[in-house]
């Protein structure tokens, strides 16, 4: 059977249309029953995940469509799959907390359905063009989205930053792309990999261009020393769009790194591996150190997210299909913790007011002992600590550096995990050996609660079954 | 082998974690349930344990009971256990010392049903490490029994128990993260996680000794060896009795059995190049963690200056090897000196562990563990301290009791390898009863120093139990060592027949 184009894209077409349903239905609803968004987006998701799943590419197969813009294949689908699982997780979570603070409103909802269309442009694209359209879709969102709260003064400041820093990013990525598409003719990824195979004869602008898409990249990841942006704007967002911007757009971010450096630059390894390789050394050690100065979980994480970052960048600078794969298991995984962690700081925020503070989470094993468990096999799989599922993925990303020859570089990260581990395991110290300032019991709705406790449980199932999601990741590059 | 075929070892590792983990979710009002719940696991985990004991054959050095389940087929990760001379008592160890913490731990307070759980999962970690036979799934229970020990002592220790447990959980993890390094590129050259696979992994030299240093990291510290060993005093000064007897009893073994089952037979020409630095440090374990240990006024950093001082007996028998073999050209007085180790490690498991349960039945009822708030205690309690002068007896080398078997195989073993080696390790005989019968002077004889130990009552029920049974099995293994020595002695003759050939690549 030959799929038509449009099938191709089914899954993007479906999705941009909700994201457009959603808009609309939204104005027909009054405030006391936006749940009825809320379920629609969910649901949106859920079809999205079946149409997605209805043609999954087989392995080690991959379509061309749009004048070969747009690819299909098994990387492709299997990010999709988990952008929806994450985004579910996410509108989940965010409800409880948007309801508190009086930002229940449809935009949330459309927005981050836009901010997934975006993350899946980028995962499908085979265009330089398409990486990046899908790229401004994704960031435009997220700006608006970091405003959500137009009267809170941290908030429109977090925006304003992450804003200019990201089209400066957007910019740099974009003239990037401009010198490789003057050096070899080309904005489809696999002709400029074609092109670079046979051979360039400009090897200053290749390597200018190659630079300025790595810093580009680098910026949105939150690389050192491209990181400025993000604590700030973790910081400043609602805790419920920090959830969204800490989980979401890693995924397409790491399809972007992947699918200009390793299907489109393939051949100019050699650098683009030194240039991320710093990055990975600067942001491990950088992220790692000054997450422990940090009393405010929300910064902490925006830290701990850079020392993550430093994972995922030695996983692709590998560059190898162990590599790739492994980069992918980790992205996968952080985003599944990064939203659980920012789901306990929401479940702990009531009023309206968010528990910013580390001192929030004293005694939180006496006031809700399954949460704190919750949390704390959170935070060890976030340290890196077996069984728990974050292990696997450090493991693999070093398994395959080593295997690429950056021996030294993996020192290093196993060393800065240590470091690491020191201001995670102060979370659990603060949850389980400090008493309570307040003695009130810890609330939510059912749902939040469900997929709390089904989130924090896949750290330890997904570690001592690890081989399941590794075999899939693998599969996806083989 | 015996008929049994189903999965034995399986049962010893995860029946208590199970278990332990359905009694975490136990609340406070039912604290009985989980207490009488830990104490029937950990019972069952013990016959379990026993009939393996039971059904093992002596005479061979291969693996038993083996079990081996795909885990991780990407990289081909096996679930692969099975038990040979070498873990099976340190196993049995385990599960013995688990009934006795479960029995120690009956007078806990405060959140008893956690206090049980995290216990029972310890213990199955602690097994199922010992019986990995996967170098994966060996890491995976190394790394994941820190979580259960660092919230012991982080929830139950004492005032400052904060500031210890982070620190035993950072010098841990940091002395690992070098063995994970050096597993992956082991993985890399062989393409497999087997431990015997990477058995017989021709290596370069160079290769050898990078291997061996990022091996030794991890298991020096949990050894602990000198210079690594600052977290020791502090994890067991503040952990409650039940965390101290399993770190001292089981956790401390750990870190011998690595460099018997990874760093020797894995790298043994990087073993033999560098064996005068473990040697070294065994020494200086020996000599000056002896005398610092003199020095102690808290009796719990006591007991843990003495660990520290006899498990580098416990090193020092198994690197003696190369030299021995050099000297002598033959191969006895090496598994004279590995077995040695052996014994030493399970002997220093009863006594050490009995040891800090005697320093726990005077903290319950005196609550200081400064050795001057004591004096004169035979007075008051003479059956316990009947008992706990025979464990100091034992600690310092007693004849007769199992601390002396060990320490004597060890330095005959060093006299076959060089008379000073023999000289400084038998320096403990003095050092060991100075400040064991030293502390016993102090707390027990004299006058009764005060009127809390005027007030003391003598030993309960619960507490006779468990100094009945330590006290049968320290003289019994004293008095005759000889089925331990059988069972552990096939498969350390068999590891120094391996490590006496060279694997680099010719």
């Amino acid at each position: 059977m030959i799929l038509s184009e449009l099938q191709l894209a089914l899954p993007e077409i479906f999705v941009a249309t909700m994201a457009c349903v959603v808009l609309v239905a939204d104005l027909f609803v009054t405030e006391q029953r936006r749940g009825f968004t809320h379920t629609l987006a969910v649901l949106a998701l859920v079809f999205a995940a079946i149409i997605t799943l209805r043609v999954m590419m087989p392995v080690g197969e991959s379509l061309l469509a749009f004048s070969e813009t747009f690819v299909r294949d098994r990387f492709g689908d299997v990010l999709k799959l988990f952008a929806y699982l994450v985004l579910a997780g996410v509108f989940v979570y965010a409800k409880h907390f948007l309801r508190a603070a009086g930002l229940f409103r449809g935009e949330f909802y459309s927005l981050s359905l836009f901010a997934l269309l975006g993350v899946m442009i980028m995962v499908s694209a085979a265009s330089m063009l398409t990486l990046y359209l899908g790229l401004e879709l994704l960031a435009l969102s997220s700006y608006a989205l970091v405003a959500l709260n137009r009267d809170s003064a941290s908030g429109s400041e977090a925006a304003m930053k992450y804003f200019i820093l990201g089209s400066l990013a957007s910019g740099i990525l974009l003239y990037g792309i401009s010198l490789i598409y003057g050096a070899t003719g080309s904005i489809q990824l696999g002709q400029i990999s074609d092109a670079l195979a046979a051979g360039m004869s400009d090897n200053l602008m290749l390597s200018f261009g190659l630079a300025f898409m790595v810093v580009g990249i680098a910026f949105k990841l939150g690389a050192v020393p491209f990181h400025m942006w993000l604590p700030d704007v973790y910081q400043g967002a609602p805790a419920a769009v920090t959830l969204l911007i800490s989980s979401l757009p890693k995924l397409g971010y790491l399809a972007l790194a992947i699918r200009l450096l390793a299907d489109g630059m393939g051949n100019m390894h050699d650098d683009w591996q030194a240039m991320l390789a710093v990055l990975a050394a600067l942001s491990l050690i950088l992220g790692n150190v000054v997450a422990i100065a940090q009393t405010n979980i929300k910064r902490m994480l925006a830290y701990s997210t850079i020392s993550h970052v430093g994972f995922v960048l030695l996983g692709i600078l590998a560059a190898s299909p162990a590599g790739y794969s492994a980069a992918m298991f980790y992205t996968i995984v952080y985003s599944m913790m990064s939203a659980g962690a920012f789901a306990v700081i929401i479940l702990l925020s009531g009023n309206g007011v968010e528990a910013e503070n580390l001192d929030d989470f004293k005694g939180l094993a006496k006031r809700s002992p399954w949460y704190a468990l919750m949390m704390l096999m959170i935070m060890f799989s976030l340290a890196g600590i077996p069984v728990f599922v974050g292990f696997f993925a450090k493991w693999q990303v070093i398994a395959a550096a080593i295997q690429s020859g950056f021996v030294g570089l993996s020192v290093l990260a196993v060393v800065t995990a240590v470091i690491g581990a020191f201001y995670y395991l102060r979370v659990v110290k603060l949850m389980y050996f400090d008493e309570p300032d307040n003695a009130a019991p810890v609330t939510a709705p059912i749902d939040f609660r469900a997929v709390l406790s089904v989130n924090g449980l896949a750290m330890l199932g997904l570690g001592v079954f690890s081989g399941g999601l590794i075999g899939v990741c693998v599969r996806a590059f083989a | 082998m015996s008929a049994m075929n189903w999965p034995i070892l399986s049962l010893i590792v995860w029946l208590p974690i199970v278990t332990g983990v359905a009694i975490l979710f136990l609340s406070e009002s039912r604290a009985a349930m989980g207490k009488a719940l830990a104490l029937a696991a950990a019972v069952a985990a013990l016959v379990l344990t026993l009939l393996a004991v039971a059904g093992f054959d002596m005479t061979t050095a291969a693996m038993q009971f083996q079990e081996k389940t795909p885990w991780i087929e990407a990289f081909s990760i096996n679930y692969h256990l099975g038990v040979d001379g070498l873990s099976l008592p340190l196993i049995a160890l385990t599960a013995l010392t688990t009934v006795i913490v479960v029995i120690a731990g009956w007078t806990i307070k405060d959140r008893v049903s956690q206090y049980m759980g995290a216990f029972l999962i310890l213990s199955g970690l602690m097994s199922g490490m010992f019986a990995a036979l996967d170098a994966m799934l060996f890491y995976v229970f190394f790394e994941a029994m820190l979580v259960p020990m660092f919230l012991i002592i982080g929830i139950w220790g004492g005032p400052n128990r904060i500031f210890a447990t982070i620190k035993f959980f950072l010098f841990t993890f940091f002395g690992s993260v070098f063995m994970l390094v050096g597993l992956i590129w082991l993985y890399l050259q062989s393409g497999s996680f087997a431990v015997a696979d990477l058995h017989q992994l021709p290596l370069s030299l160079t290769a050898q000794i990078w291997i061996f240093l990022a091996f030794l990291i991890a298991f020096a510290v949990k050894v602990p060896m000198w210079p690594v060993h600052t977290w020791l005093p502090d994890a067991h000064v503040e952990a409650p009795t039940g965390g101290s007897v399993v770190l001292a009893a089981v956790m401390l073994k750990i870190g011998g059995y690595g460099l018997v089952r990874f760093s020797l037979p894995i790298a043994p020409d990087g073993a033999a190049a560098l064996d005068w630095l473990v040697i070294g440090l065994s020494l200086v374990a020996i000599v000056y963690i002896g005398f610092v240990a003199l020095a102690q006024r808290d009796m719990k950093r006591l007991i843990a200056y003495s660990s520290i001082s006899h498990m580098g007996f416990a090193t020092l028998g198994l690197f003696l090897t190369f030299a021995i073999v050099q000297n002598t050209g033959q191969t006895d007085g090496a598994v004279l000196g590995i077995s040695g180790a052996m014994v030493q490690m399970i002997s220093h498991g009863f006594i050490s562990g009995a040891m800090f349960l005697a320093g726990g039945v005077l903290y319950d009822r005196v609550h200081s563990r400064e050795i001057s708030a004591y004096g004169g205690v035979a007075n008051t309690m003479p059956w316990f301290a009947m008992f706990a002068v025979l464990f100091f007896m034992a600690n310092s080398g007693l004849p007769g009791t199992s601390g002396f078997v060990g320490e004597f195989m060890v330095i005959l073993a060093a006299f076959k390898a060089d008379f000073w080696f023999a000289f400084f390790a038998a320096m403990t005989l003095i050092l060991g009863a100075s400040y064991s019968l030293w502390l016993v002077k102090r707390v027990f004889y004299g006058e009764v120093a005060n009127d809390n130990v005027a007030g003391l009552s003598d030993l309960d029920g619960r507490e006779w139990t468990v100094m009945v049974v330590l006290a049968i099995l320290v003289l019994a293994l004293g008095l005759w060592p000889y089925p331990l020595i059988e069972m552990i002695e096939p498969s350390v003759a068999n590891l120094v027949d391996h490590i006496t050939n060279t694997k680099i690549n010719p």
